[in-house]
């Protein structure tokens, strides 16, 4: 099948590729651009892990195909740090233990980081909401929620 | 799970869109918001030859108010009409239909017109619509016409929709004062298909008899179904609770759900039954605050 030359801007920096229409976003990111952040899990949009940024909306990379994302930017758990600092809600997720395996954890610190930007000051509830489309298998989602507090509480401060 | 091949187009017009649907022929799919198609072609349960990818389309994601009509553009992400101020503050049924589609991520993709066009009996637009009395225009080489929404779904996963013809938009007459409705739905998990779902809109007069009612009933069937001898019982007539759990009652008997994983056919009946009740009661109490 025919490739098609695609533009992506990822985490701030630009690329050009040729690629098979069908190839979806997490493929492209992991086999093509080698950012192997952005997990696979369950591949019908349910688990999450696959979750960055599209245009700053959260989207499941594993739903959507490369060449959609034609001419859009999109950002990875690799764009979090900045500069070699840890991005608030990566300190959050390290402060308050929101991690255990860590398979859901870039999934989950995209679809957070997403959320807070129209959440400076979440309820448990809501936060709770926003993760609902990201699974995690290991920590009872409690220290998930903590680590969301904590980034919220230090965005509030500035980062 | 990697799709089988397809060509790919992305058009920026609908007459664009058109115009391939009729150079390609039966063997092109609309790509909307993707969150049905997509994992279906991952599994292998979808393979079309072309994907005509409408999203680059203009136009298309408007929520407006005129000429007598609530207008959803059809790309209108369900994300946008869950958070919508018009749609808060006006149309609640909606507001909740949009809130247990998926989950927040698949809601930023998943598109209104998509919900419907799909046809999935399991999906949660199609009961709103039935109760809200909406029809979709239906753009094609000829034109726009309308398809009221008690004609759209023809069979299993299949609708009203020539070939050639794209959903463009959703129109809802503007419910008259008094009205009220409610989408309830069961799920065993967030962004699980319904176990069931019920949707009910009601208007009531000044001396508080229901001037009109329907009822949506939603992976009841192998379509979306509206429950008709339920919404007789209520007509006409000042709504007492006896006259709702009739109506529940018939619901449930207009149902003719399948047993599956989440659950037997006499399990899915009855929550019917509940769920209506909740509906009802719940458009009721809105109908009665005015909203």
């Amino acid at each position: 099948m025919a490739h098609q030359k695609i533009s992506l801007k990822v985490n701030g920096m630009d690329h050009e590729l040729m690629v098979e229409p069908r190839l979806l976003l997490v493929h492209c990111l992991r086999d093509v651009l080698r950012l192997t952040g952005t997990h696979i899990g369950c591949e019908t949009s349910h688990c999450g892990a696959c979750t960055v940024h599209l245009d700053g909306k959260a989207i499941k990379s594993c739903s959507l195909f490369a060449v959609q994302a034609h001419g859009r930017e999109v950002t990875t758990v690799e764009g979090l740090e900045q500069d070699g600092t840890l991005h608030p809600i990566q300190e959050g997720f390290w402060q308050e233990h929101g991690l255990q395996c860590g398979f859901c954890t870039p999934g989950m610190m995209m679809a957070a980081t997403a959320f807070l930007k129209d959440h400076p000051q979440p309820t448990e509830d809501e936060i709770r909401v926003a993760i609902s489309g990201n699974l995690c298998r290991c920590t009872g989602y409690m220290n998930i929620v903590k680590s969301i507090q904590y980034a919220a509480a230090k965005l509030r401060q500035g980062g | 799970m990697i799709p089988p091949s397809f060509e790919y187009y992305a058009p920026t017009t609908v007459e664009e869109a058109i115009g391939l649907l009729q150079q390609l022929g039966p063997e092109a799919k609309i790509l909307s918001g993707g969150m049905s198609l997509i994992p279906l072609m991952r599994l292998r349960l979808a393979a079309p030859s072309y994907l005509i990818d409408i999203n680059r389309i203009a136009g298309l994601a408007e929520i407006k108010e005129t000429d007598g009509f609530l207008r959803i553009g059809a790309l209108t992400r369900e994300a946008e009409l869950e958070h919508s101020d018009l749609v808060r503050s006006k149309y609640p049924i909606l507001m909740e239909t949009a809130a247990v589609i998926g989950d927040p991520l698949v809601r930023n993709r998943a598109t209104v017109g998509g919900n419907l066009a799909h046809a999935d009996p399991a999906n949660d637009h199609p009961a709103t619509m039935l109760a809200l009395a909406a029809e979709v225009v239906a753009t094609g080489p000829k034109g726009q016409r309308s398809i009221p929404m008690t004609s759209f779904f023809t069979g299993f996963f299949a609708t009203a929709l020539d070939p050639d013809e794209i959903l463009t938009e959703i129109r809802i007459p503007l419910p008259p004062l008094h009205s009220g409705g409610a989408y309830v739905k069961l799920e065993r998990k967030v962004g699980d298909f319904a176990t069931a779902g019920v949707a009910a809109q009601l208007t009531l007069d000044r001396g508080g008899v229901c001037e009109q009612v329907r009822i949506g009933l939603t992976n009841v069937d192998q379509t979306p179904i509206q429950a008709r001898q339920a919404e007789e019982v209520m007509r006409g007539k000042r709504i007492e609770p006896d006259m709702v759990r009739r109506a529940a009652q018939l619901a449930a008997e207009a149902s003719d759900p399948n047993a599956d994983l989440r659950g037997s056919v006499e399990y899915k009946r009855d929550l019917v039954r509940v769920l209506t009740i909740r509906a009802l009661n719940r458009a009721l109490e809105r109908a009665r605050r005015g909203t």
